[in-house]
């Protein structure tokens, strides 16, 4: 193939211009991004307390100390993050199918409905899940006639609930990706893999979820990134006993203001999201798809 | 090689076949895409549906795929109904339009992708075979992505016929493809044809496609086969004015029968007396168009000698243009008509000029006739 010729803009014509407009966006990364992780590393590294003030002394003792002592926060962000990453795949993508194949004239109203909660604040709709799985609640009530649930049994502030919270506040973010993947699918290549002699099931996983992986990858990306970091349905719909690494960092920055364990906290966690992300997305092998 | 790569070609029956979209089988808005439509394809054949864009070709293939379900009538397949089969549960397999590659599976995998499906033996060597048949030995490797249209072409072709269909659908195989490639490919896929013997069901709108390749051909127009002729039968006897315009150039004169003579039809047309072979009559009706290809129309100066027997008719030059091998005139009839004629570069006599009086005759057994109905303009417009 030739090689294909610089696409021409407006503005183009001197060498400069391209990197002039890089540079509104390089500030502003610079700014907000750079900058606070630049402290927040150096913040790491301190040691002393709030009363005597912190000073830098290249003090990696806060990470061991950190890791060992809020093992069991670090383990349950993963945990819950990654199982409400997985429940909202299973709910999301029959979901993001329908809509895709299925709604016809319906499509843009069922997506307006997909993302209608973000109409309300993320608070609200965590509090209403308190609502919704309270102790006299008809959910309860229900999972104790079915027997899922023992007399006098709750679903609040246990992990279910918790799993419940983010699995719900991510759907959307799990769901759009998936619908955009699903609705640039040739629907010829569904019927070439039936003419081939793949049943409805065999051309599902032989051509449409293979073909889906790009929006798998960024639907399960963007609920588990921030699903991991979150501490916002534990504090309403989970104990201490279920908390996150979110609700240690939120609780050592904010109310024990201990800075330098908060900080060495939050880079691990995104050093550790960070590993996890790229070995995921090496083994989605989804740069073979586009 | 030959019957290696395919199964044993079958007979394709298609019976009172009818397809309605839109609103239920009886609403009043529905729109009949295949209008009762009865055919087959002898088994081993090469066969063309050939007709404008719209008149139903695409449905037709679909409906013998199976990938759109019939309002009503048969598919046989060899005598067995498979009307009501689903797609994976026929032995006939389809080259896409748009070919429908798999861009996440290799050339390689898209060709074994059939043969996976039926858990068969020796996959490795049956798609090297197949990919050396379309001579794209060596791109098993290659993405679709990474191959130019006819190469894409070759893969969706191997892909269909490595399962060996007992009929194999070919939609508009060539249609994204240049000129030049497509004359090339319109030669291999015969080549292929014969060395398969698979019997072929090719959909086109290109005549001169369907001409060249197809054993028998199925004119289509709106949803119904207006008709169906090898293509010789089809360019000399076309069945209708519509024919007659869609496969390459025709003059049509408005004729009255007014007798017969033996064999020969007796026709006036605006006064002037022409002859036909009797059985070339369409219709029992009395108003028909005669019909006369502009190749076998000779042309002379007036009050040349014409050959005994021939039909004969005087007109006026209006138009000519130098082809090299031909001169293609435009000509006009007394009552005003426009006749075109090919003359043959014989490089015995001149251009005639712009206004001269000429002669045209042709021999009776030139002359078809198809039935007079709607004008021959409209048909053409429909083109
Ligand atoms: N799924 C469909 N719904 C409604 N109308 C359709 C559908 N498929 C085809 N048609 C109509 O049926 C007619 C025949 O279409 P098609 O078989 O694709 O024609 P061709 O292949 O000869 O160009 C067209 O007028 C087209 O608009
Ligand atoms: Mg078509």
């Amino acid at each position: 193939m030739s090689p294909v010729p610089p696409r021409r803009g407006l503005l183009s014509g001197t060498a400069w211009m391209p990197y002039a407009l890089l540079l509104p966006g390089l500030l502003w990364l610079g700014l907000f991004f750079v900058t606070p992780i630049l402290t927040l590393l150096s913040t790491s590294l301190q040691e002393g307390s709030i009363s005597t003030g912190y000073r830098f002394t290249w003090r990696f003792a806060n990470y061991t100390n950190a890791f060992s002592d809020y093992q069991a926060q670090f383990g349950r962000s993963i945990l819950y993050a990654g199982l409400a990453t997985l429940l909202a795949l299973v709910i999301c993508y029959p979901l993001a199918y329908f809509i895709a194949f299925r709604a016809g004239r319906y499509k843009n109203l069922m997506l307006l409905i997909v993302v209608a909660p973000f109409f309300t604040s993320f608070l609200i709709r965590t509090l209403s899940w308190k609502i919704i799985l309270a102790d006299s609640g008809w959910v309860v009530g229900m999972f104790q006639t079915l027997g899922l649930l023992p007399p006098g049994g709750r679903l609040l502030a246990t992990s279910f609930a918790v799993v419940a919270g983010i699995t719900y506040n991510f759907l959307p973010f799990m769901t759009l990706p998936l619908y955009t993947s699903l609705e640039r699918l040739d629907a010829s290549l569904i019927e070439a893999a039936g003419d081939l002699y793949a049943g409805p099931v065999t051309a599902f996983f032989k051509v449409t979820f293979p073909l889906s992986m790009p929006g798998v990858v960024a639907g399960t990306l963007l609920t588990f990134i921030p699903a991991a970091g979150d501490y916002i349905n534990v504090r309403f719909l989970g104990t201490p006993s279920q908390s996150m690494l979110g609700n240690v960092i939120d609780s050592r920055f904010l109310a024990v203001l201990d800075y330098p364990t908060a900080a060495a906290l939050s880079i691990t966690l995104m050093f550790t999201i960070l590993v996890l992300v790229g070995l995921y997305v090496r083994r989605a092998g989804t740069e073979d798809l586009v | 090689m030959k019957g290696n790569l395919a199964g044993p070609a079958a007979e394709l029956r298609i019976t009172n076949l009818v397809k309605r979209f839109g609103g239920s089988a009886m609403a009043a808005n529905a729109f009949v895409a295949v209008d009762n439509i009865s055919l087959t394809v002898p088994a081993g054949s090469f066969f063309a549906m050939l007709g404008p864009s719209g008149c139903g070709k695409t449905t037709t293939l679909r409906m013998v795929a199976g990938l759109e379900q019939p309002t009503s009538g048969e598919i046989l397949l060899n005598g067995n109904d498979i009307t009501h089969l689903k797609p994976y549960n026929r032995p006939v397999n389809t080259v896409f339009q748009s070919y429908a590659l798999f861009p996440h599976l290799t050339v390689f995998e898209n060709v074994a992708f059939g043969l996976r499906r039926k858990n068969e033996q020796n996959i490795s060597k049956r798609v090297d075979a197949m990919l050396e048949l379309v001579q794209l030995d060596g791109y098993g490797a290659r993405r679709p992505a990474q191959l130019s249209g006819g190469q894409q072409q070759r893969v969706a072709l191997a892909r269909a016929l490595i399962n060996a269909p007992q009929v194999l659908l070919l939609d508009e195989p060539l249609g994204a493809l240049d000129l030049k490639l497509r004359r090339q490919m319109q030669l291999e896929l015969k080549r292929i044809q014969s060395e398969v013997s698979t019997t072929f069901v090719h959909v086109t709108h290109d005549q001169e496609e369907a001409m060249t390749m197809a054993d028998t051909i199925a004119v289509m127009r709106h949803g119904r086969v207006e008709q169906l002729a090898s293509p010789i039968d089809l360019y000399e006897r076309p069945a209708t004015a519509f024919v007659a315009n869609f496969l390459g150039k025709s003059n049509l004169l408005e004729g009255r029968v007014t007798g017969t003579a033996g064999a020969m039809l007796l026709v006036e047309t605006h006064g002037v007396a022409l002859r036909l072979p009797a059985a070339n009559r369409p219709a029992a009706a009395a108003e028909l168009y005669v019909g006369v290809r502009p190749e076998k129309l000779h042309m002379t100066g007036t009050g040349a000698p014409v050959p005994a027997g021939h039909n004969a008719l005087e007109a006026t030059v209006t138009d000519s243009s130098f082809m090299g091998v031909s001169t293609q005139y435009v000509v006009r009839t007394a009552w005003q008509q426009e006749l075109t004629v090919f003359a043959q570069n014989m490089g015995v006599d001149g251009m005639r000029a712009r206004g001269t009086a000429v002669q045209l005759h042709w021999d009776p057994q030139h002359t078809f006739a198809v039935p007079r109905t709607g004008s021959p303009l409209e048909t053409e417009a429909e083109l």
